[in-house]
Formats: C-alpha cells, sequence, structure tokens
C-alpha cells in the first residue's frame, strides 16, 4: 500500500521531458521498468531515466551504467527507484537520489561523487547513505512493518 | 452476556487496528576496491547519527525498531548474500587514449592502433556504447577550451563511426583543461594534456 502511494507519487513527478541517464546493460529473469505508470519489460540496450522504478522478481536481476560511469546492479526480488539524477558531462558536477524499499542493490560510485563526494545518496526505508567514493552492498529486507 | 461480547469486538478492533511501531532489517557492506583505488567510505545516516564506513568490509546493520550497529563483515558473507547482485554489476568502463600529431588532424600511429582496441573491446561487451571526452592544455580561455575539447572529441567520434561504429551508440563531452593527465600551471603546452579519451561501456 505505501509502495504504491509512493509510485503515485513518483507518477505525478515525471518531467515533460524524461532524458535518459543510463542504460541497462544485463538482465536475468524477471525485471521490468515502472514509468509513467508504464510497466516496460526489460532489455539490454534499453535506456534508464528519472523517476524509473526498476522491479525485479524472485529470478531476477539487472545492471545498468549510469552517464557518469556509476554503476548499480538490483538482485532479486528488489524495488529501486531512480528519484533524481542529474550529471553536467563537462564540469561533472551533479546529484543522485536513488531508493531501494526492498531487495538487494550493488554500487560501484562514478564521476558525480568523484567531483562532489556525497552528492550520491541511497535511501532506504531507515536510512541515507551518502557516498564518497567506493563500492558496496545493501540488503533491506521487508520483513518489518 | 451482549456486553461481553461488544468488549470482546472492540477489544480486537484496538488490537488488530493498532500502528505497531515498525520494525526494519538493514545490511550495508563495503567491499574491497579494485587495485590501487582507495575506500572514499559511506556515511550511513539515521536520524541525527552517522556512522563512516571506509575500510573493506566495514558493515552497518539496522535491526529492530531501528538501532544501527556497526560490525566487520567478511568475504564468506558476501559471497552467500550477495553474489547474485555482484554478478549483475555492469562491466567497468574501459578506458583508451588518444593523441593527434601535434598541428594536424591526424591521429598518432599508437592512436590509430587504440582505435582498434575499442572495436575489439565493444565485442566484448553486452549492449555497449561509448563515451568520447576530449581534453585540452591549459592555454586559451575556459570557453575556447571547452569548445576545442568538444570539437577533438566530435573529431574522434567521425574516426570511430567510420570504422563501423553505429553513431547512437556514441556520446561525446569536452572537459576543456579540468583533468588534466600532466598537472601543470596555466597557460602551459602540454602535449600529453591534448587528448581524447574514449570509454567503453
Amino acid at each position: 500500500m505505501r509502495i504504491l502511494a509512493l509510485l503515485a507519487g513518483l507518477a505525478l513527478a515525471i518531467p515533460a521531458f524524461a532524458a535518459d541517464v543510463g542504460q541497462v546493460k544485463t538482465a536475468h529473469g524477471a525485471v521490468h521498468i515502472e514509468r509513467g505508470g508504464q510497466k516496460l519489460a526489460v532489455t539490454p540496450g534499453m535506456n534508464v531515466q528519472q523517476s524509473d522504478t526498476i522491479v525485479t522478481g524472485a529470478d531476477g536481476a539487472v545492471g545498468v551504467t549510469f552517464s557518469d560511469n556509476s554503476l548499480l546492479s538490483a538482485g532479486p526480488n528488489t524495488v529501486l527507484a531512480i528519484d533524481r539524477y542529474a550529471f553536467d558531462s563537462t564540469t561533472h558536477d551533479g546529484m543522485f537520489d536513488a531508493s531501494v524499499r526492498q531487495g538487494t542493490l550493488a554500487v560501484v560510485s562514478g564521476n558525480i561523487v568523484k567531483q562532489t563526494p556525497g552528492a550520491m545518496r541511497i535511501h532506504t526505508p531507515a536510512s541515507i547513505m551518502g557516498v564518497r567514493g567506493t563500492e558496496f552492498v545493501v540488503r533491506v529486507n521487508d520483513a518489518g512493518r | 452476556m451482549g456486553a461481553a461480547i461488544l468488549a470482546a469486538i472492540f477489544a480486537a478492533f484496538v488490537f488488530f487496528g493498532r500502528e505497531s511501531p515498525r520494525t526494519y532489517d538493514e545490511t550495508v557492506i563495503i567491499l574491497p576496491p579494485p587495485p590501487g583505488k582507495s575506500i572514499g567510505g559511506v556515511v550511513v545516516k539515521r536520524g541525527t547519527e552517522e556512522h563512516l564506513l571506509n575500510a573493506a568490509y566495514a558493515s552497518s546493520r539496522i535491526s529492530g525498531t531501528g538501532d544501527v550497529q556497526v560490525v566487520q563483515s567478511n568475504p564468506t558473507e558476501v559471497h552467500a548474500s550477495f553474489s547474485d547482485v555482484i554478478a549483475a554489476l555492469p562491466p567497468r568502463p574501459a578506458t583508451f587514449m588518444l593523441y593527434f600529431i601535434t598541428g594536424k588532424d591526424v591521429l598518432t600511429p599508437q592512436s590509430e592502433i587504440e582505435l582498434q582496441g575499442v572495436l575489439a573491446e565493444m565485442k566484448k561487451r553486452p549492449s555497449p556504447d561509448v563515451l568520447v571526452i576530449g581534453h585540452t592544455d591549459t592555454q586559451g580561455g575556459l570557453d575556447s577550451n571547452d569548445a576545442l575539447s568538444l570539437q577533438r572529441a566530435e573529431r574522434v567520434k567521425t574516426f570511430l563511426v567510420g570504422i563501423g561504429i553505429p553513431p547512437e551508440r556514441i556520446t561525446v563531452a569536452g572537459r576543456g583543461d579540468r583533468d588534466l593527465l600532466i598537472p601543470t600551471g596555466p597557460d602551459v603546452d602540454e602535449p600529453r594534456n591534448r587528448r581524447v579519451e574514449i570509454n567503453v561501456r
């Protein structure tokens, strides 16, 4: 219910011009992207946009390379939202906010963080991670609530 | 009797309708960096609490109603719990460096070989794309160097299209003199900084 409410909110927040911010490089099993109220099947080569929510099934996994060379992957049973992404390819200024509501995430930080440590933030139900430059993994079990 | 039933219904309503406190189960683990790279770390914030994780396998756990613990994880746990998500990470971008013959619109012989390396690298990757990044030395002003670096990148894009890479797979960027390969002061003629970098992703 809470997730539905969040998705409805995100759908309203989608800007008129949603630029491509990354590209799917790996996809296995059941994976889809929720964009503007639509469910899109995911295949390698597909572009990812700000406000997309990436959802994987029990056998699903997906990896995305972003325009600043950040790498993100989601494991099985994961809900990962790309809340906000901006990157200037000349100055490398930018910001990157993503949320993992449940499941697993692996992150290799990219040029946004190299230029501005902390400008990438990963949100979970209980915390916010400010990324200063590193590779790390996150698990959110949705056992709670 | 009727009152007792009503009381039981009321009690059940109170019990099931109550907001139980939310509980959490979250784990973060820092992975060892690739050779030669350092760990900048991750700051885990929960309310006003902050914990910096900046060593390989440093880990935070949030459990129950939200207590944060910092612990040391290990390769066994990472393998057991995260091998599928780590396997799904896209391959790291591969970098190639190209140079023009000074004063000419021609690549150096070594750079011609690098160009073929780009093609070979693309064949190894799922759904590859290419980012072409132009750089200048510190001679000239900011705006003119930004324009010049972008021109160099555009020029290399035409070479890449010429060897068969689809133009829609290529993105260009110009960094001006912000990212010097050889650090110099202002207004320094440094051929090694006048380069074009290619990321195959």
